[in-house]
């Protein structure tokens, strides 16, 4: 696969850059919401599994995730969602390769996990504020 | 077609408002590869004719925005922007790192050409192939940080809108103008996250004479495609692997040198280069660190190395004083060029600069030159709209930088840059205030002095250079080594950052180059004939200058004459370049590139490369 730059790590505002990425909540609304059942959820890692060849495009699991987080694969034919890399994540494994150590696997564990499906724009803010303090509400 | 070229270019003429595709022939892209090279080939044959009459600030004057089939594939993105330059009245190749080259790609072009001029303030917005003239006057006379959180704000509603079932849009990549391009100060920048910027060549002020605010991209196809997809992921990692040993770039980026450059090799601008040595500790690496950091890693997509890092005042006088870490030059031109010896002061004045769209390096320059003048007692208060220039005095500095940034008072005659003032203050006070003008052909020199011979520069770099005082593009021998600006226009046409092509092995570049297009180009073939090509016509164009500034190279092929008074202090006091070396090498030069004795092309090597019409063009100067 060629690169592209649609990744999707956001830096709305300079210096504020973050990934946004499926939190496997633990009532996954997403599939919910999916009228045609191309979503399922993956037994070992829980992860969100996208069937395109199910998915019609209708953009409903979007609005269904509290962190609008899936998106449309720019052919606007099937959706995109993190699938943990079936447990061997690759964004990790380059991670740590470049000694950033930025990100880690972390087992499963009793938290709410749908706290962490947020907008960019409640993640930016979030970021900003720390980074920033009360300067980052000029670059909101 | 070839590979690794998204194969179209967008044209924008901004005075009709009509935007159309157009593609260049294999040929011309096979021989000027993208970015600079490309830049030079487009503006000699669209503006060659008659370049001497084409007022660089007019809307004659061609605006490119350039990649090169390497951006996005080689870690490290950049856009080389272009045109006749302001302040060299030649071509600059003028780099900026950030996305915006690779969304571009991404859209579906390998650069824009903005021709025209706008009749009131406009940004164009590119999403793939959907391109739109719009409205900027609601940006127009923002600064960089509010002109960068409205148009990215603006540009994902309208996405939104567009596309309401896409989920969420990454925010466009953009360029920008910050005040000071708006009224085309000739030290502007063209801009892009905050503190970015393409400095030299002035085409913020380009930008800014066209009235085009801002530039956003988004683009959501893929790179274009490569020849051999296997081999040109197997050379990122070399790049990658290359940059994760590189520590101290990725731990502090350049700003390491602040110190070192100061102290051990001696080469660093102090009070307008009237000293290269301090030992000021204060300006060590980790006092900046301790001081101002507040987040370690800021990169461009990408990229391997992260050289950037998140300052921030803390506390006291300038708190909130927020941008990117002093980069090296950053550092020393608002650092100790101007007398100023505090992280926090230097972060203040870069994060001003970077907030008025004004170049680091020429505006640290001629503010220098200004403070010199006012410590000689040439230039008075009075002159100075008041301001007591005292070196060390960032809030004066900052005075004054607001003053050149909207041309007010003593600012707008500074706005003409170091060498256009230096003219000018000489004729108001009837001195030769030039031999305090520390710049090469209209351009200032970067902060890497030559006088301790201990930096990388060495003593033609920028008496020789095409780009003048540039330092990222410095001429040199032997013509395929690391400090020839051949090898520099190689990393500027395939546009991507140079910083990850420091220590790969040397062939690295072009096997990337082979990879991605398909085709064989060698190390040996770039230099001797498609880079020489390049040189040549942007020494062409630089000679025939104009309209207002000419450069002969019996006068002007020279270094400042600041840089031949004897080093005053630290480990190399009493160093000095030497007159008689300087020529010797210069004719050394002259003749490894192909220049007769007064530094014009010959038509024998000219004929050689196949620039007929260049040779007949230089006839009128020979
Ligand atoms: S876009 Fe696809 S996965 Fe999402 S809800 Fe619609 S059909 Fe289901
Ligand atoms: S974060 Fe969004 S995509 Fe992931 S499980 Fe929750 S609702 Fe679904
Ligand atoms: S785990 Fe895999 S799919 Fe998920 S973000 Fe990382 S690399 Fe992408
Ligand atoms: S090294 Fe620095 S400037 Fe170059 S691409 Fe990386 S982050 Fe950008």
């Amino acid at each position: 696969m060629a690169r592209s730059i649609e990744n999707k790590s956001f830096h709305a505002v300079p210096g504020v850059d973050f990934p946004h990425f499926c939190a496997q909540c633990e009532d996954y609304p997403c599939v919910k919401a999916c009228p045609v059942e191309a979503l399922s959820i993956a037994n070992k890692t829980g992860a969100v599994i996208v069937d395109a060849e199910k998915c019609i495009a209708c953009g409903k699991c979007i609005n269904a995730c509290p962190g609008r987080i899936p998106h449309m694969h720019p052919n606007g034919k099937f959706i995109l969602i993190c699938d943990l890399c079936a447990g061997e994540p690759q964004c990790v494994k380059v991670c740590r390769e470049g000694e950033w150590n930025v990100l880690k696997r972390v087992s499963r564990g009793n938290r709410s996990y749908g706290l962490y499906a947020r907008t960019p724009e409640e993640i930016t803010r979030d970021l900003a504020l720390k980074m920033y303090g009360e300067k980052a509400e000029e670059f909101l | 077609m070839i590979l690794g070229y998204a194969g179209k270019f967008l044209e924008v003429n901004l005075s009709t408002e009509k935007i159309k595709e157009v593609t260049l022939r294999d040929e011309v892209l096979k021989d000027y590869v993208g970015g600079r090279g490309l830049a030079t080939k487009i503006l000699w044959d669209r503006l060659g004719k008659k370049w001497e009459k084409i007022e660089p600030l007019g809307p004659v004057n061609i605006l490119l925005f350039l990649t090169g089939p390497l951006t996005g594939y080689f870690p490290g993105g950049r856009i080389c922007v272009s045109g006749k330059s302001p302040q060299s009245s030649g071509v600059v190749g003028s780099t900026v790192g950030g996305e915006f080259g690779i969304e571009l790609r991404c859209a579906g072009y390998d650069g824009i050409i903005v021709t025209g001029e706008a009749k009131k303030p406009v940004y164009l917005f590119v999403k793939d192939s959907d391109i739109e003239i719009r409205d900027a006057k609601h940006v127009w006379g923002k600064d960089a940080k509010q002109t960068v959180r409205i148009l990215t704000k603006e540009c994902r509603k309208i996405l939104k809108k567009r596309f309401p079932i896409y989920g969420e849009w990454k925010e466009p990549a953009i360029l920008y103008i910050g005040p000071a391009g708006e009224n085309i100060v000739r030290t502007a920048v063209v801009a892009a996250k905050w503190a970015h910027a393409a400095g030299y060549g002035g085409y913020g002020a380009v930008m800014g004479s066209k009235k085009l605010k801002a530039i956003a991209v988004k683009g959501t196809g893929p790179l274009p495609p490569v020849a051999n997809l296997k081999r040109v992921e197997r050379l990122i990692k070399v790049v990658n692997d290359n940059a994760y040993e590189a520590e101290l770039w990725r731990r502090w980026g350049t700003g390491a040198a602040g110190y070192e450059v100061g102290a051990k090799t001696s080469s660093e601008p102090v009070r307008n280069w009237q000293d290269e040595w301090h030992d000021e500790k204060s300006f060590g690496v980790d006092q900046f660190e301790n001081r101002v950091w507040i987040k370690q890693f800021w990169s461009d997509f990408g990229c391997p190395t992260c050289c950037l890092k998140v300052a921030m005042v803390k506390d006291g006088k300038f708190k909130g004083a927020i941008t990117d870490n002093p980069d090296y030059e950053m550092q020393a031109y608002l650092g100790p060029n101007l007398g100023i010896f505090t992280p926090e002061e230097n972060v203040f004045i870069a994060a001003l600069i970077d907030d008025l769209g004004l170049c680091g390096i020429q505006t640290g320059n001629v503010m220098g030159f200004a403070a010199e003048l006012f410590q000689r007692g040439i230039l008075t208060k009075k002159d100075l709209d008041g301001i007591e220039l005292k070196w060390g005095d960032a809030e004066a500095f900052a005075a004054l930088a607001r003053k050149i940034a909207f041309r007010k008072g003593i600012g707008d005659l500074l706005a003409e840059g170091t060498y256009r003032s230096a003219l000018k203050i000489g004729k108001m006070k009837n001195l030769d205030v030039l031999q305090y003008a520390v710049q090469s052909k209209g351009i200032s020199i970067g902060a890497h002095g030559i006088r301790s011979g201990k930096d990388y520069p060495g003593i033609i770099s920028y008496a020789c250079s095409v780009q003048g005082g540039d330092h990222t593009s410095t001429a040199g021998l032997p013509l395929d080594g690391g400090g020839s600006e051949l090898m520099e226009i190689f990393n500027d046409s395939g546009v991507y950052c140079n910083f990850n092509s420091f220590g790969i092995p040397r062939n690295v570049r072009f096997d990337f180059y082979n990879a991605t297009t398909g085709l064989k180009l060698t190390r040996k073939e770039w230099v001797s004939t498609k880079a020489l090509k390049v040189l040549q016509l942007q020494r062409a164009m630089l000679l025939f200058g104009g309209p207002d500034q000419k450069w002969n190279p019996k006068i002007h092929d020279s270094n400042p004459p600041r840089f031949y008074d004897p080093l005053p202090s630290g480990p190399y006091k009493g160093k000095t370049a030497d007159e008689g070396r300087v020529e010797k090498y210069k004719k050394r030069y002259y003749k490894a590139v192909g220049w007769d004795k007064n530094g014009i092309p010959r038509s024998e090597i000219l004929r050689k490369l196949g620039l007929e019409d260049v040779d007949r063009a230089l006839e009128k100067i020979r």
